[in-house]
């Protein structure tokens, strides 16, 4: 297996705040990766340095041997990285299927979107599909604003996929769905696996990532704690520690 | 087969082409082509701020930009006092769209309130240069040529000039409303950054719409400036301009389309109307200002979507009985 995207001892702070301290981790071709820590380890952050969201203090990302630490946003959507939040971010005012076209194009000239129309027929037909892929196909004319909390889940997902991504980084995509939601998205992920998209998944539920994942990278206070398949994870100590708040002998460990 | 709402818009643009050859009153016609002249930068003003969110109250800039292009390039050039004067309005307009390029390279890297503030800087700066050097006249004004036509017909070109520029800027609001430019738009307004991880260029788009806005309110002041014969610095970069284009869009209805003519419409003709009627300039200011605050209280998103809510209120509201349409015919 060849690496897609790489993190090396990327370190991140906010005033006092050390987010992140020299975070590593990999994610495979063709891999789901699951992400997992204690609230404020720093998984986000780091989704948000991946992402250039947020630019790093030190260490560097690279996605297919090209680096894009401090690139911008749009560059590295451009390069085949696609996101969601944790907390919805959709444009709330325009409707469902507009939210999907602004996303249909990874990378145009900045003036070429003056003199086309909002959608040609195949960003169109694609956007409708993979809306009818999540389910939420009936609603594409609705004010995005309007849709639920679920439905968000679903919107964002959608209109990350619309742009072909090569790896796609959910966070949270269970966070706060209920359960037959969950199975269908986990069904998802596993259909677009199959497809070839690599994932990189934040995610609090022990099951969905157990389930899903190839590999696990526990993060713990800022540092990636360690990696491993599933079944490694589970019976470390040392994310038993982490999660147990046993932070204190952890931390005499990796000091 | 013509949908019902394109026959609403042919029957206004009728209207507005029918209104100086029935109403021959001068007095009329003048509010005619004020009115005319606001909707068509209220309009090409929505374009960039309504769609995209950022309130530009420096749109003097462009209106006396364009004022004073058109000014001293007839007075170069010695364009004589004909209709020659109107091929140089579009000229006007590009005057403006130019000079808001380093304005908007400025303005435009800051985010929504301090995008706010940054525009009336900006706008005073501007106002301060045209009092202060000499090739703007300083606080004296500038003349255009005069225009030896009869007074019965003296209204008539500029009127029809006004509406060609706010037709045109209906036409470009429309198409950039259309296009997948405006859809950026409309995303940077609900989530700048999140448009930008969507591979939207957000800082080239809003400049272009930011220089797009400029083109047609240049043109706006160029009309302006050709109808009245002579400009000063205080009322061509007005601060009052500045607000009322922002009122006027937010009164119909921001990022809406008929908003900004409503508005435009309604509140210039109105203003006019009292300035002539009273004989008082500040008066129609006390009465705006309490309008504002019943339209921002109880309609914050405009009258036109007011309007529309209320409609499909309403027909719910009949869908379930009979009574309320009882109540509504008494």
């Amino acid at each position: 297996m060849t690496t897609l995207l790489s993190v090396d001892r990327v370190s991140k702070s906010f005033g006092g705040l050390q987010a992140l301290s020299e975070c590593s981790l990999n994610v495979e071709k063709g891999s789901i990766t699951g992400l997992i820590g204690p609230n404020g380890s720093g998984k986000t952050t780091l989704f948000n340095v991946i992402t250039g969201y947020e630019k790093p203090d030190a260490g560097s990302v690279t996605l297919e041997g090209t680096e894009i630490t401090r690139a911008s946003s749009s560059r590295v959507f451009a390069l085949g990285v696609g996101r969601t939040f944790q907390i919805t971010r959709i444009f709330a005012r325009i409707s469902v299927l507009e939210n999907m076209l602004v996303a249909t194009q990874r990378d145009e000239g900045w003036l070429r979107g003056l003199t086309r129309s909002k959608s040609s027929k195949s960003e169109l037909a694609s956007a409708m599909e993979w809306l009818d892929f999540v389910g939420i196909a009936r609603l594409a004319d609705q004010p995005a604003g309007s849709l639920s909390f679920g439905q968000r889940k679903l919107l964002e997902l959608a209109y990350v996929l619309v742009a072909d991504p090569d790896v796609i980084l959910l966070d949270e995509p269970a966070g706060g769905v209920n359960l037959t939601l969950i199975n269908e998205i986990a069904e998802k992920i596993r259909s677009l696996n199959k497809s070839g998209k690599s994932f990189l998944i934040v995610e609090h539920n022990m099951e969905f990532v157990m389930n899903l994942c190839d590999r696990v990278t526990v993060m713990h206070q800022g540092a990636d704690l360690v990696s491993g398949t599933p079944s490694e994870i589970r019976s470390s100590p040392l994310v038993l520690d982490a999660y147990l708040g046993g932070s204190d002998e952890v931390d005499e460990e990796v000091s | 087969m013509l949908r019902v709402r394109n026959v609403w818009w042919i029957a206004a643009l009728v209207a507005l082409v029918l209104f100086p050859l029935i109403e021959t009153n001068p007095t009329y016609t003048t509010i005619g082509i004020f009115a005319l002249i606001f909707m068509g930068c209220a309009t090409s003003w929505n374009m960039f701020s309504g769609y995209s969110g950022y309130v530009n109250l420096g749109s003097a800039v462009s209106y006396g930009v364009g004022a004073y292009t058109i000014t001293l390039l007839a007075d170069h050039l010695n364009v004589p006092g004909n209709g020659d004067l109107f091929w140089l309005v579009p000229v006007a307009g590009v005057a403006a769209m130019i000079i808001a390029v380093p304005v908007g390279l400025i303005a435009l890297r800051v985010r929504r309130h301090t995008f706010v503030v940054i525009t009336i800087a900006i706008f005073f700066v501007f106002q301060l240069s045209a009092i202060n050097f000499s090739f703007t006249g300083g606080t004296a004004g500038l003349q255009l040529p005069l225009i030896p036509w009869l007074e019965t017909n003296y209204n008539k070109p500029f009127y029809y000039a006004a509406l060609a520029v706010a037709v045109f800027a209906v036409l470009l609001s429309v198409g950039v409303r259309r296009s997948r430019f405006g859809l950026q738009l409309l995303a940077i307004r609900d989530d700048e950054d999140r448009a930008a991880g969507l591979g939207v260029k957000v800082f080239a788009v809003k400049l272009v719409g930011f220089t797009m806005s400029a083109f047609v309110v240049g043109m706006g002041g160029a009309i302006y400036a050709i109808f009245i014969g002579q400009i000063y610095p205080q009322f061509v970069f007005d601060p009052i301009f500045d607000i009322s284009i922002a009122l006027m869009c937010i009164f119909g209805g921001l990022g809406t389309l008929t908003g900004p003519l409503l508005g435009a419409l309604v509140l210039e003709s109105t203003q006019q109307y009292l300035a002539i009627r009273f004989s008082n300039g500040s008066l129609y200011l006390i009465i705006f200002g309490s309008l504002f605050l019943l339209i921002v209280l109880f309609m914050p998103q405009g009258i036109i979507v007011f309007l529309g809510d209320w409609r499909s209120r309403r027909r719910a509201r009949l869908a379930e009985g009979a009574r309320v349409v009882l109540g509504d015919a008494s």
